[in-house]
């Protein structure tokens, strides 16, 4: 288990209290002057070397997307978004961090902009999160209060003002060109890359895009080093991360740990154990539901980690681990899984916005033992007919879930739905009709 | 993308109150100047506060105004995220995360207690017309399943009982506590804790 001193949230169960005097005796905002003193290629390069990844689901290194803003400032001012729209079912980190651990996110803001060059940071809040952005404002007004953010913020000369920008309920808006849209007053559909937008961002201006709790633990890294903070997990997976472990567990929790850490340990020791034993675990999402499942056999040896989960077809993401036990119906956990994400497809793209609906009504069919035998080859075609083929990652985000269920249950799906198809003969059927919209009597009179 | 259901009974006029638009006017220096329109969003949140929990067209039509915009592009953001309600929806408004995390705890035990007690369907006003519910999609607080939302307030780790309690109480027209349910202290594990234990008992 991580020493205790190692932790970075040290205020995740709010014992201590998310003032600003208690976080100050928390070591935060102790040395910022000192730390932006020592100048923006060093705190480029001290994240870098601490090999720090994204820790909104990509996995992205963060020193490298800070390097891609422009050196200078040219006719165009920079921008700083922090992503705290966190709605991935599964993961409630960001959540603690911005009711418990505020100052912490504030003076990595100042940190990340400073070192981007820019004026402004927009926080891009979920709608949702109402209680968690007053306490977010409360420290944004204390910060500014005690000149810490603001003009000549910390005394470093430069400025920084941090407004909250709320979204209304839009999981989409999780998507950085979705939540650049959405903050510039449009609808949250996702723009094209390239151009990135580290180039071209929010109103046109090269903007860095970053999670809450990237952000957050960018303060601790630069004053404890960056050779603490890698030597922590694995090579390339570098340093801590929350863990939300929910579902059929005995003790759902949030809990920071090292990367790399033993899923079964996560479960066990932390989150007291599987509802029902260990032997009565069916599956396990280890990364936001936009994962594909692990099968117990995998659960049982995982390390959690990007590398070591990607290894295993599935995905770290948000960490937001999601146990499902045995007396679940696995189909029907997905079919929801599949709701989730006709709901919240934005629209923009037809293979996404049609192929979830279809994944979605075929999966509750399958649940029901109303599909036919066929149509299990068809869902994971149309899996593979959303995967890649959309502007943003949500195609992949939805598919990925439908496929790691095919991947490991095909045989209880077919055990259920062990039916001839409705339609026999007449193979002039465009593709994917729906068939249970076809009345069962004039099916029958065609075949 | 949800379906909405816009109300057929609309107000002809909306404008804001003094309370409203000085938050409107405190919102817009958030922006650079010329992106005013940046500040939509949070206006028609503002409207929705002012007019008991929903947006009649009216308020689009006056928001477009203020910002100078289009009519339909605010239209077009008002139907687009799910937090905007388009027809009356009461004075609590409760949200029953249904998501996978909360169904496998049990969120459609406490969503059968809200039709029980409150309407047959989503979206319809209870009796005495002071709260509606509705199934809503995961809202952050999976560690806490199942859990609902009224208004501004999370209410966690729920059963059936504590749940009719809280409804009974919405609906005599009372605000129920926040927060957990069953005690526990944020998001530690309950009697379990492993880590920070040194602060715990600081």
């Amino acid at each position: 288990m991580l020493k205790d001193e190692d932790r970075i949230f040290k205020n995740l169960y709010n014992d201590l209290g998310a003032d600003l005097n208690s976080s100050k005796k928390r070591g935060d905002w102790t040395n910022t002057k000192d730390l932006c003193e020592k100048g923006r290629d060093w705190i480029i390069d001290e994240i870098k070397k601490s090999e720090l990844r994204g820790r909104g689901g990509a996995g992205f290194p963060t020193g490298l997307k800070w390097s891609f803003a422009p050196k200078e400032v040219g006719s165009r001012p920079h921008y700083l978004v922090i992503n705290a729209d966190e709605s991935e079912p599964g993961t409630c980190k960001d959540r603690d961090i911005l009711r418990f651990e505020p100052h912490k996110l504030l003076e990595g803001c100042l940190i990340a902009a400073y070192a981007v060059n820019s004026n402004k940071c927009y926080i891009y809040l979920r709608g949702e999160y109402y209680n968690e952005g007053i306490e977010l404002q409360k420290a944004i007004d204390e910060a500014y209060k005690d000149n810490l953010i603001g003009k000549n913020a910390s005394g470093t000369g430069w400025d920084l003002d941090i407004y909250i920008h709320y979204g209304a309920g839009a999981y989409i808006c999780g998507e950085e060109t979705a939540l650049l849209e959405s903050i510039e007053g449009n609808k949250g559909q996702p723009r094209l890359k390239p151009p990135f937008p580290a180039l071209v961002g929010l109103y046109g201006c090269p903007t860095i895009v970053n999670n809450v709790e990237t952000i957050s633990v960018v303060p601790t890294i630069l004053r404890k080093g960056s050779k603490w903070f890698a030597l922590l997990g694995k090579p390339k997976n570098t340093g801590t991360k929350i863990f939300c472990i929910s579902g059929n567990v005995n003790k759902p929790c949030n809990v920071e740990e090292e990367m790399g850490v033993p899923l079964k340990d996560l479960i066990e020791t932390h989150a007291g154990g599987v509802v029902g034993g260990w032997e009565n675990l069916q599956a396990v999402i280890p990364g936001g539901s936009s994962m594909p499942l692990l099968n117990k056999e995998i659960s049982e040896k995982i390390t959690m980690d990007f590398d070591s989960l990607v290894e295993n077809k599935s995905g770290l993401g948000t960490a937001g681990i999601v146990v499902i036990n045995k007396d679940q119906d696995i189909i029907k956990c997905f079919a929801r899984i599949a709701r989730f994400y006709k709901h919240e497809s934005c629209g923009q793209c037809t293979p996404c916005r049609e192929g979830s609906g279809w994944m979605w009504r075929i999966l509750e069919r399958m649940a029901k033992g109303e599909a036919s035998r066929e149509e299990v080859e068809m869902l994971f075609d149309v899996t593979k007919q959303i995967e890649g083929h959309t502007i943003c990652a949500f195609g992949e985000g939805s598919a990925w879930p439908v496929q790691g269920l095919l991947r490991n249950f095909k045989k209880e799906i077919i055990k259920r739905n062990n039916f001839d198809p409705l339609i026999k003969s007449n193979k002039d059927i465009p593709y994917l009709v729906d068939q249970h919209l076809l009345e069962k009597d004039n099916a029958q009179n065609k075949s | 993308m949800s379906l909405k259901k816009i109300s057929k009974d609309q107000p002809e006029k909306f404008e804001f109150n003094e309370q409203s638009l000085e938050a409107a006017k405190k919102i817009l220096l958030n922006y650079p100047k010329g992106k005013e329109k940046s500040a939509v969003m949070a206006l028609l949140y503002i409207a929705q506060r002012q007019n008991n929990n929903w947006i009649p067209l009216s308020a689009i039509k006056y928001i477009a105004k203020f910002l100078n915009m289009p009519y339909i592009k605010v239209y077009e953001v008002a139907t687009f995220y799910s937090m905007y309600n388009l027809s009356p929806v009461g004075n609590f408004h409760i949200q029953i995360c249904t998501t996978t995390p909360c169904m496998i705890r049990g969120a459609y035990k406490i969503v059968d207690v809200c039709k029980k007690k409150i309407s047959e369907k989503e979206n319809v006003l209870s009796k005495n017309g002071n709260c509606s519910w509705t199934e809503v999609e995961c809202l952050g607080a999976c560690i806490n399943a199942p859990m609902m939302q009224i208004n501004n307030d999370y209410y966690e780790d729920l059963d059936i009982q504590q749940s009719e309690k809280i409804i009974d109480e919405v609906l005599m027209g009372k605000k129920p506590k926040a927060g957990s349910y069953r005690g526990r202290i944020n998001s530690e594990p309950e009697n379990n804790r492993k880590t920070l234990l040194d602060y715990k008992n600081a």
